[in-house]
């Protein structure tokens, strides 16, 4: 630990601080999530119970689309209502020095000084997705918090980014004039798992074009195109139909179509709860999650009973093209599974 | 576990120059560092809110305009009004000589003068918080 974070004194009580409304205790355990330390994961154990209640909305789009200028925006409407909420935003890290430049808050000023919203600043650490490892994680800790509204802002995202389709229940795709006009890549991916199109910079001539191309896209695709927030879903599983698109326009910065988007948002909520599609993806979501929660404490496991040793004698017999590395690793599977070997070995 | 150094770089006052700020932000990122940047015109309770949200271990103030003898005891005291009076806090910017021995009276950890090596400022860093 590093000296300014002295221990808290009561680092037991974190939980109880940050559901009492200590901010300061929120934040710090929002790190220890983020850290992936032992106290975050034994809050998250504790308090999820309390989650499943937020309406988590995620926004993603292009580079410098206008995202975090949009979601200043739409947070002061939000509030307008006098709801709380909170707001995750993510940006890259370095693949160079490890480090990130996170900027997002910058376009959410007006933000800054009230109480009743939580602004957290997250770097990727180099998961690729277009949101951190983390993500989904912190995102659970301001549920359980009480936050009714939670929003994830993802890094600027290109067609293979759609991993917040896994965190949110309604996905916003921004798109601006100019950049988002390669729309045959945006077909591959970010438009099916859009909920709601919005190209921003509406105050821009060129915008016309781009919602044109987008319908185009759209129509293209028909309805069966869209997955939504559920995207991601086994492909076993039945697509849930009768939501199209809406495609908006906004221009952020002047504060225009805000209150439309919002509607949208909260029309497509009351969508997910009247057609059933809200449990389907309350469904998915969990599915994923313990699945992806397995993988990582299988491969723990498996690295702890394989050992170092047999690893790289694996990886000697590879290299001397002795054995081919599928069976290397299936030689690997079968040694760490086998129910008496020896436990010293 | 991944831990990583956070700091916030503000840039409280009602100048309109950030370069300074910005090259330490990335210099700060490219030595490993997450740097949440907040922009121009902060004021004391922004820059106070965003250390508490981001849990930052550290803060860089940028002031330019001559005013950092009235900002930094107001940016002192609403970090206390929330608890955080012991973030380490370091400024960078024109500060005439005579009142870098007042800042660090006031708590300031560190001034950093125009043509500062940003690897002293890293340096800074990593020693004030024991890395
Ligand atoms: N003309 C115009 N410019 C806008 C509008 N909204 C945002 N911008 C500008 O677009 C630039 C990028 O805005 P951001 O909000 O930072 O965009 P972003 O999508 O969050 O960017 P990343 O997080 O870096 O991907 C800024 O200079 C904004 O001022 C808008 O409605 N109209
Ligand atoms: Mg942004």
């Amino acid at each position: 630990m590093l000296s300014s974070r002295k221990a808290w004194g009561l680092d037991l009580g974190l939980e109880s601080a940050a559901l009492a409304g200590d901010r300061r205790a929120l934040a710090r355990l929002l790190s220890h999530v983020e850290n992936g330390a032992a106290e975050g994961r034994a809050a998250l154990a504790a308090l999820f119970s309390r989650t499943g209640r937020a309406h988590i909305i995620g926004i993603t789009g292009s580079p410098g689309a206008g995202k975090s200028t949009l979601v200043g925006k739409l947070a002061q409407e939000i509030r307008a209502y006098g709801r709380r909420l909170a707001i995750v935003a993510v940006d890259p890290t370095s693949p160079f020095s490890g480090g990130a430049l996170l900027g997002d808050r910058l376009r959410m000023r007006e933000l800054a000084s009230d109480e009743g919203v939580f602004i957290r600043s997250m770097a990727s650490r180099g998961h690729p997705g277009g949101i951190a490892h983390a993500t989904r994680d912190v995102v659970l800790l301001l549920d359980a918090i009480g936050f009714p509204v939670v929003i994830v802002e993802t890094v600027g995202a290109g067609q293979a980014q759609v991993e917040v389709a896994r965190v949110a229940h309604t996905v916003v795709l921004v798109e601006a004039p100019g950049m988002g006009d390669d729309v045959q890549a945006l077909k591959a991916g970010l438009m099916e798992i859009a909920d709601i199109i919005v190209v921003n910079k509406a105050d821009r001539p060129e915008a016309k074009q781009t919602v044109r191309a987008l319908q185009f896209v759209r129509r293209d695709m028909g309805s069966a195109g869209h997955h939504g927030a559920g995207a991601l879903q086994p492909a076993t599983e039945p697509v849930v139909l009768g939501w199209d698109p809406p495609i908006l326009q906004t221009a952020a910065i002047e504060s225009q179509g805000i209150s439309e988007l919002w509607d949208a948002i909260q029309a497509h909520r009351r969508y997910l709860e009247e057609s059933g599609a809200w449990d389907v993806l309350r469904k998915r979501h969990a599915r994923a999650e313990v699945e992806s929660w397995l993988q990582r404490h299988l491969m723990l496991l498996l690295e702890e009973r394989i050992g170092e040793l047999r690893m790289n004698e694996a990886v000697d017999r590879v290299l001397r093209r002795e054995q081919d590395p599928a069976t290397a690793a299936r030689n690997l599977l079968g040694a760490a599974l086998e129910p008496d070997r020896d436990p010293i070995a | 576990m991944e831990r990583k150094i956070r700091v916030l770089i503000a840039k409280p006052g009602l100048d309109g120059h950030d370069r300074g700020a910005k090259v330490v932000a990335r210099a700060l990122r490219d030595a490993g560092m997450e740097v949440i940047y907040t922009g121009l015109r902060q004021t004391p309770v922004m820059v106070a809110e965003a250390a508490l949200q981001e849990d930052v271990d550290l803060i860089g103030l940028s002031i330019l305009s001559g005013a950092h003898l009235a900002l930094v005891p107001r940016i002192f005291e609403e970090l206390a009004k929330r608890g955080l009076e012991t973030l380490p806090v370091f400024v960078g910017g024109i500060i005439p000589a005579d009142d870098v021995p007042v800042l660090k009276q006031m708590g300031v950890g560190e001034v950093f003068g125009p043509g500062t090596s940003t690897q002293d400022v890293v340096a800074f860093i990593k020693e004030s918080l024991g890395a």
